[in-house]
């Protein structure tokens, strides 16, 4: 028996290779498609709203009683105010949350914390927009301020989850020799731990805000009935790209639906430019822990 | 030198409720009488005591159900250096981190006995936890400079906080670089980043933050082990020129450099104190059969 016989075709070696091979190219080709789901969607979103999509549609308000030659401004004004208060709402909320279960709350109570924001996460928009509603709209009238708070609900756990795990990704090492030097908890916590970890927390922030930046159901309760023209009143309903889309979709006129697209297409370009904006903050971060 | 049995000596009465009180108006803001401020290190009931004085007395240390070091008692010589050797898992660093109080960070960790710093219990319930740290400092294993901030930054983050001005911040951050051999290696790139300097570099940036608040002990756990052999006879050479200012306590697996750098030698084993004496006498001569065994590398 020579060395080479251990090296020679056991028998299944052809089957393997092929085995090996039908793996491959199975999980390649659903990566692909995964990506092509993308660039459909993006692509058929850029193709049919590109017409409707100028200067002019970005700058002029919706035209009165869904006549033709309006815009969107009024809408991205509306989302941009809506969904500002929202982050300032649940940005600094969130983070807090986060800071507390890291650094201050025992095991038991961070764990209940973190169930409860998953489950947050998971409760249906429209549920959220029914318990605005029925707080802040019912009797009174609808307002963006209301949608800001829906949307702040939404946002909250996002923000609260992933700062959690970036604030968890600084080394003990760190803190440990802030300790040793006789610095205080908290400011470990302001000096060392958020410096450290603050490009993660702005990906959060951001990944957040990419998620309510298109949030229709709640809106259609709270702020949906609103004056024509470019509204920058909090107190009153709002327009929103959401809203916009929607109610283009619906209406009789042809032309309005390729500004739906269009608006879809702005809509799609805010949210990716966020999305790839917080990859790359949390990109950086990851970086400098490392280090 | 001789070895140095803990013992009641007449200066080393039991810490009393008048001599604690009247310490701890002394313990808050930091304690160190630093030397380099010209003020001789005088206890307030006249008796002249070296600074840097660390007592252990039956001290036991816990992680939950789990214990760690058992009944230790010992001192360590002022002003010289101090050398812990043992197996891994013998409790040495476990020991070391109780003399700054950083043991009690783990959740479930618990100690019993005592751990004294020039005649003071550092754990009573007066004392504040913050101000032992400022007294004794520490060196970890791993380099750990901050990676937000620059190199200046980081060796005076422990000094930020007293409100010092800015010049006076500067002037302090420079005594430290200095007094841990780093001045002239930083002194272009002071407000570069703290993580972009070589390992051994870092090491010594670390201990220059360490010296910055002026403590009287400095705690070194295993400072060399992430480093290669030029950087680490550097810090050797350092730890020689410290231990006039400062009470060094290493912490160590290499035998070969407790050898170089320490006056004193503890063996651990198991958590207990198995033997302490004079460097020398511990490597060539000793007492216990145990020590013998390890230090001929019988096992370990």
């Amino acid at each position: 028996m020579t060395e080479h016989a251990l090296l020679l075709d056991h028998g299944n070696l052809k089957r393997r290779n092929r085995f090996n091979r039908v793996v491959e190219a199975s999980a390649t080709v659903a990566a692909f498609l995964a990506v092509a789901v993308l660039v459909i969607v993006v692509g058929s979103v850029f193709l049919r709203g590109i017409g409707a999509l100028s200067w002019h549609f970005l700058t002029t308000p919706t035209a009165l009683f869904g006549e033709s030659g309006g815009g969107i401004s009024n809408a991205i004004v509306g989302t941009s105010m809506i969904v500002g208060i929202a982050a300032l709402m649940a940005i600094p909320v969130g983070i807090l949350v986060a800071i507390y279960t890291t650094e201050f709350a025992p095991g038991r109570v961070a764990h209940s914390i973190g169930f409860v924001l998953d489950v947050l996460n998971g409760v249906p928009t429209i549920i959220t927009g029914i318990f605005v509603y029925g707080l802040l709209v019912a009797g009174h009238k609808q307002s963006g301020f209301a949608g800001a708070i829906a949307l702040a609900i939404v946002m909250l756990p996002i923000v609260a989850r992933t700062s959690q795990e970036v604030l968890t990704l600084v080394p003990g090492t760190l803190k440990e020799a802030s300790h040793a030097l006789g610095i205080a908890r908290w400011r470990t916590v302001t000096w060392v731990t958020i410096p450290t970890a603050a490009g993660g927390l702005v990906t959060g922030a951001l990944l957040g805000v990419a998620r309510v930046a298109g949030e229709t159901a709640p809106l259609l309760l709270v702020s949906s009935i609103f004056a024509p023209g470019l509204l920058t009143e909090p107190g009153e309903a709002l327009a929103s790209i959401p809203i916009f889309i929607f109610q283009a979709s619906e209406s009789p006129r042809p032309e309005a639906h390729t500004e739906a697209w269009a608006a879809a297409l702005v809509l799609i370009a805010i949210v990716l430019l966020l999305n790839v904006v917080a990859r790359a903050f949390y990109a950086r971060s990851r970086k400098r822990m490392g280090a | 030198m001789d070895i140095r049995p803990p013992i009641e000596s007449p200066t080393m009465t039991e810490p009393n409720p008048e001599q604690q009180a009247s310490a701890e108006t002394r313990f808050r803001p930091p304690l160190r009488v630093a030397s380099d401020a010209g003020e001789p290190a005088t206890e307030p009931h006249g008796q002249s005591r070296e600074v840097g004085d660390v007592e252990l007395r039956g001290l036991s240390a816990h992680y939950g159900s789990n214990q760690a070091v058992r009944d230790v008692s010992l001192r360590f010589d002022p002003a010289k250096v101090t050398a812990i050797i043992g197996p891994s898992g013998c409790g040495k660093s476990t020991m070391v981190r109780c003399i700054n109080r950083m043991h009690e960070e783990i959740a479930g960790a618990r100690i019993e006995g005592r751990v004294l710093l020039d005649g003071l219990d550092l754990y009573d319930s007066r004392i504040d936890v913050v101000a032992v740290r400022r007294s004794v400092g520490m060196v970890f294993q791993k380099p750990n400079p901050f990676p937000t901030m620059s190199v200046i930054d980081n060796v005076t983050a422990g000094l930020r906080l007293t409100g010092a001005s800015r010049g006076e911040l500067e002037d302090r951050g420079r005594a430290a670089l200095v007094g841990a051999g780093l001045w002239e290696e930083v002194k272009n790139r002071l407000k570069g980043p703290g993580v972009g300097l070589s390992g051994g570099q870092q090491q010594r940036l670390c201990i220059a933050r360490a010296l910055a608040v002026n403590p009287e002990v400095l705690l070194m756990d295993e400072p060399c082990s992430a480093l290669d052999p030029v950087a680490t006879l550097r810090i050797e050479e350092l730890i020689a020129e410290l231990k006039q200012r400062v009470t060094i306590v290493i912490v160590t697996h290499n035998m070969q450099q407790a050898a170089r750098v320490a006056d004193t030698t503890v063996f651990m084993l198991d958590g207990q104190l198995v033997e302490v004496g004079p460097t020398d006498k511990l490597f060539t001569n000793p007492d216990d059969e145990r020590t013998e065994q390890y230090v001929t590398g019988k096992f370990g």
